[in-house]
């Protein structure tokens, strides 16, 4: 498939190397319906490519993308990590204090979701977690088939991480689609941002009021960041806008990793065979979904300097989109990219980032996916799918809509 | 190049060769040391690169930073005096011969 038209042509006018130019919209539906091919070409065009449509820098190998995200210096993420200039237009919501921050500021706020979300804090909530995964498993063994997204990848995660954050049960219908808008808002202006953005009134209310001290019960991930105000780490209001934080980045990702890795195994029955001999390989399962699929595929940072990329030179104030999902399959750091392997060393891999904003809450996401895969690995011998896969359209999240299958007991 | 010695919790020796400016985390993975998961790739954030230091290699290290210390609460072994994540140790000539236990499990 190639509806993109992906032309190259270089451009030396302003005296630098030449960089390539490709006519290619990395947010359009027919991108996303098969980001691979155009991947590539985005890889094999050079080290730094210059996308017209938006005017912006476009990085897809890896050695590039990753050393975008660990110059956060040079590449800042103050600006927005959308299309959006915060220094040139007005953000859609208030920023983020965490992702849409640089330095000091940045380190104050990330150390807080770090304590918030830390390897001690994960085995204190791994039990609750295995064992919410074995009742989605009972569940689902009475039902035989099932839609893996709706019943499985979305329902475990909703039936977990509410409740570990502390949320009311009332109105969480709005986090799905609050997440999704979040996502799409990083997009350009287009119709899934501008349809995103005027629906969210409601979805903005709900989340903002679940943000307050008083709405999150004692214990949770949620609490636990307002009790950090009250030891003068952060201020009330910082508190509040580090829990929306949870709200925005917590649930849809997670429930696109553990979409990605159930397609991979219902589409590769070797690795599903190979899980079930070995479900301590359930972790590892996810995390090379998280490579294959690349559930968040891109984020853009903005130069604060002139500065070089390979031998091309960019200036002050341009916004680099990063192309996490092509990185995770460039062929000069992976072997056998478009390969799902269970048993890769995925170790190093940009599915969450890198550097100083990798994915605050990637021990939530890993426990999350390692325990249900491990529960299905266990229990379930077969994973067959059995009607159309729908995908769902979003401007950063890859994902499925829809994904009919049918489970046998092991 | 120095040469790191990890020893899996079987008693089984293997040194690996560091290259100019590795952790002892990437000296570990590139070289194939299963005992060493780096789920996170480095960034100080997962503790599944526990190791525990071997005599008084452990006083020749840097000093342990807050954000490790943390960690090292977390890990899946037990967290003993001579604990450290291997991300955090860089590799340097005078740290030729360090010697780093695997724990039985780094998850």
């Amino acid at each position: 498939m190639t509806p993109l038209g992906s032309s190259v042509s270089s451009n030396a006018a302003d005296g630098s190397l030449s960089i390539p130019h490709l006519d290619i919209d990395p947010f359009a539906i027919e991108f996303f319906a098969d980001p691979f091919p155009t991947h590539e070409v985005l890889r094999e065009a050079g080290p730094v490519v210059y996308l017209d449509k938006w005017g912006v820098y476009g990085v897809a190998r890896y050695a590039e993308v990753h050393a975008v995200l660990n110059d956060p210096a040079t590449f800042c993420s103050s600006r927005g990590v959308g299309l959006s200039d915060f220094k040139k237009e007005k953000p859609w919501r208030p920023p983020s204090l965490i992702l849409e921050a640089d330095p000091p500021a940045h380190t104050r706020t990330r150390a807080v979701l770090s304590r918030v979300l830390s390897p001690t804090v994960m085995k204190q909530v791994r039990d609750r977690f295995v064992a919410a995964a074995e009742a989605q498993v009972d569940l689902l063994l009475e039902k035989r088939r099932f839609d893996a997204i709706a019943d499985l990848a979305e329902a475990y995660p909703l039936s977990i991480f509410p409740d570990a954050l502390g949320l009311k049960p009332e109105g969480r219908e709005h986090l799905l689609p609050y997440a999704s808008l979040v996502f799409n808002a990083f997009g350009p202006p287009n119709e899934l941002r501008r349809e995103a953005i005027e629906r969210s009134a409601p979805h903005q209310a709900y989340v903002a009021e679940q943000c307050r001290r008083n709405n999150l019960a004692p214990g949770g991930f949620g609490a636990c960041i307002h009790a950090q105000a009250d030891q003068g780490e952060i201020t009330e209001n910082e508190a509040e806008l580090l829990v929306r934080s949870l709200l925005s980045a917590g649930l849809d990702t997670t429930v696109n990793g553990i979409g990605a890795a159930l397609y991979c195994l219902a589409r590769f029955p070797d690795q599903w065979q190979l899980l079930r001999r070995d479900p301590s390989l359930a972790r590892n399962a996810f995390e090379e979904a998280v490579r294959f699929e690349s559930p968040v595929q891109t984020f853009f940072r903005t130069t604060t300097r002139d500065v070089e990329i390979g031998e091309t030179h960019i200036g002050e104030g341009e916004k680099v989109l990063m192309f996490l999902g092509a990185a995770n399959r460039d062929p000069r750091r992976w072997n056998k990219p478009d390969s799902y392997d269970i048993t890769r060393r995925t170790s190093g891999h940009v599915g969450f980032g890198s550097g100083i904003h990798m994915c605050v809450g990637q021990l939530v996401a890993r426990l999350e996916g390692e325990v249900i895969l491990s529960a299905l690995a266990r229990r379930v011998a077969e994973i067959e799918i059995v009607g159309d896969t729908k995908r769902r359209f979003n401007n950063t999240l890859r994902g499925l809509d829809s994904l009919p299958v049918a489970i046998s007991p092991a | 190049m120095p040469t790191i010695i990890f020893i899996r919790p079987s008693g089984e020796r293997s040194p690996v060769e560091a290259g100019e400016g590795e952790s002892a985390m990437q000296a570990a993975t590139r070289t194939g040391i299963d005992g060493i998961l780096a789920e996170c790739g480095g960034n100080a954030m997962c503790a599944t690169c526990h190791v525990y230091v071997e005599g008084d290699w452990l006083d020749r290290l840097p000093a342990i930073g807050d954000d490790e210390d943390a960690l090292l609460d977390g890990t899946a072994d037990e967290r003993r005096s001579n604990s450290r994540l291997a991300c955090q140790i860089k590799v340097t000539e005078t740290l030729d011969g360090l010697v780093l236990r695997l724990p039985e499990r780094q998850i």
